[in-house]
């Protein structure tokens, strides 16, 4: 009997320390995946790292057929279609924020909205593509008609659009947690001061929420930096750059990411297929930094 | 500087009305894609669009059976690595929040959350591709089990933590062994937070295209072979809705409306869950 039950515990032993091994393997596989992520990004790219340097971020000229690359045309493309984005996108993300954080937080109506902003960011970017493309595109087309711009369609404009609609949960969501979050004695306060709704909203919860509602346009630009199919359709991607500001705006353009997309699969010799993957490294490293400073931002606004 | 009070109320009025317009406005977007996308695609949908494969250009007909099979087989081998590794790494940053190793694997489901998925791409190409020679459903696969593996954390460490530590406590004090505590106690109570957190990883990679580019690819024609290339529904849209041909864009639709159902479904089931659990809690 006693020899029984150390049996049976030392069995129980053994398993309990191989389940608390199991543990530690699945979170050290984590972390090998990103450094092994990050080793192979560098290692791939070291080939156009050591033969372009550090000038092929500048480089004007992407002209595979001729050997030459620059890296220029694509983070202008990828800077434009976000920022234009978030222009967009922010001041929706805003009023969702203040509408169901502060207007109406609770009861259906703020339910189905909450839901369809949900949705929103559930669809998948392939079918944004794919409907901008046969949707959008002939109504920017027309627009560029009237405006007397070359009538491309696709370009840089076209997929910002897209891309600010996509990007808009991601703000907002964050944002009615944040203004959710306020204290009600500070906006009784004011309240009792005499002050209206909106003064409340600009004077107090503004100010309040206002470096977490930053961190939220920092997760959407990550998001936008990062966004390959729905843009990859609807840019155009040409790796020429335009000469006046109207046609960069609106002529086709291309981004890191939908750059990747087209030619990796095409890339026939090594350093071509390495200076792809250097603005995968870029892009790595930039997502990352801005994920990450917005994370920081709303880990220390929540535990405050 | 301070305005009558028939002034700021007005100014109130018209600040609410302009936030209630935005925050509406937001939703047109959304509901005519949705709309567009049911138009275009119900019609291509019927027994013959489900079971045959494509057709080449200028014929009618054909189908997407090779993207629903591969999307299928690619999410479930997906699912059966990712599952198993998120919840276990789940546990462990829930069970262990102030060790090293914890605040590390957390900073990297942090960075794998806002890697962008071409990126995964590329480096699964590196990762398997290469090496094996070939473009194949099992390079999808891990692909796809990387960009579900943040989200399955995450809820499941959330969910646990959310478990009141008497619970565990109660267990333990009755001498069950620990590993027995959390997985017969502990998880079956944060079942359906961990559940939800496996259907919303789903809805989120079915749909992904980007990381398939440069792994499984696509494939024309019926195929099992995990070590061959294989079709998906995202990966069919891109390719047919590129294309210049009619019928292909047709067939394009159509598959678009079948993974919009997918995906729809699946949130929606995250979302009973969520709620039933959040009742139960």
């Amino acid at each position: 009997m006693e020899n029984k039950r150390l049996e049976l515990s030392n069995s129980q032993l053994k398993w309990e320390i191989l389940f608390k091994r199991i543990l530690i393997a699945m979170s050290i596989i984590l972390v090998l995946i990103i450094i092994g992520v990050l080793i192979t990004l560098i290692l791939e790219s070291m080939p156009s790292i050591k033969s372009l340097g550090i000038g092929y971020l500048w480089g004007k000229v992407w002209d595979p057929v001729q050997n030459i690359y620059g890296a220029y045309p694509f983070l202008v493309g990828t800077l434009l279609t976000s920022f234009i984005a978030l222009i967009i996108s922010v001041p929706f993300s805003y009023a969702i924020a203040i509408y169901l954080g502060e207007y109406n937080p609770k009861g259906w109506l703020s339910d189905l909205l909450k839901n369809t902003i949900e949705l929103i960011a559930a669809v998948p970017s392939i079918i944004y593509g794919f409907w901008g493309l046969f949707v959008l595109v002939p109504v920017i087309r027309t627009l560029e008609i009237n405006l007397h711009i070359l009538p491309y369609g696709v370009g840089i404009f076209t997929a910002s659009i897209v891309l600010a609609v996509m990007i808009i949960p991601y703000g907002a969501s964050l944002g009615i947690t944040l203004i959710r979050m306020v204290p009600s004695p500070l906006k009784e306060g004011a309240y009792a001061l005499g002050a209206t709704r909106f003064e409340v909203i600009r004077n107090v919860i503004m100010p309040y929420t206002r470096t977490g509602l930053f961190a939220g346009v920092l997760l959407s630009l990550g998001r936008a930096l990062g966004e390959t199919m729905a843009v990859t359709m609807l840019i155009g991607n040409t790796s020429a750059i335009a000469s006046t500001f109207k046609d960069i705006i609106f002529g086709p353009g291309n981004t890191m990411a939908s750059v990747i997309a087209n030619e990796f699969t095409e890339a026939d010799h090594t350093l071509y297929l390495s200076a792809l993957i250097e603005l995968g490294l870029v892009l790595f490293f930039v997502t990352v930094v801005i994920n990450l400073i917005g994370k920081r931002i709303i880990t220390r606004f929540t535990n405050n | 500087m301070e305005a009558k009070i028939g002034t700021r109320n007005i100014k109130s009025l018209i600040f609410k009305g302009v936030v209630i317009f935005f925050a509406f406005v937001i939703t047109i977007p959304l509901i005519i894609v949705l709309l567009y996308i049911i138009k275009q695609g119900v019609t291509e949908v019927n027994w013959h669009f489900l079971t045959h494969v494509p057709a080449p250009p200028g014929e009618k007909g054909g189908g997407i059976s090779n993207a629903l099979v591969g999307s299928f087989i690619m999410v479930l081998m997906a699912s059966v690595v990712a599952i198993p590794v998120g919840i276990f790494a789940g546990i462990y940053l829930s069970e262990n929040p102030r060790t090293k190793l914890a605040y590390y694997s957390g900073l990297c489901v942090d960075i794998l959350q806002g890697v962008p998925s071409i990126v995964v791409g590329i480096v699964v190409y590196f990762w398997v591709v290469k090496p094996l020679g070939t473009f194949s459903a099992i390079a999808g696969s891990i692909a796809l089990a990387i960009m579900m593996l943040p989200i399955i954390i995450r809820s499941t460490e959330q969910t646990l933590k959310l478990l009141p530590d008497s619970l565990k406590e109660a267990a333990l004090s009755l001498g069950v062994p620990y590993h027995r505590v959390i997985l017969k106690v502990i998880v079956p109570c944060g079942f359906a937070g961990i559940l939800s957190g496996i259907t919303l990883s789903v809805a989120r990679v079915i749909g992904e295209t980007a990381p398939l580019l440069f792994t499984a690819l696509g494939n024309n024609f019926f195929s099992l072979k995990i070590t061959g290339q294989m079709e998906s529904l995202p990966h069919v849209i891109f390719t047919y809705a590129t294309s210049p041909y009619d019928d292909w864009h047709d067939l394009a639709w159509g598959a678009s409306f079948i993974l919009l159902v997918f995906v729809l479904t699946l949130n929606i089931v995250t979302k009973v869950i969520t709620r039933k659990w959040k009742i139960q809690l």
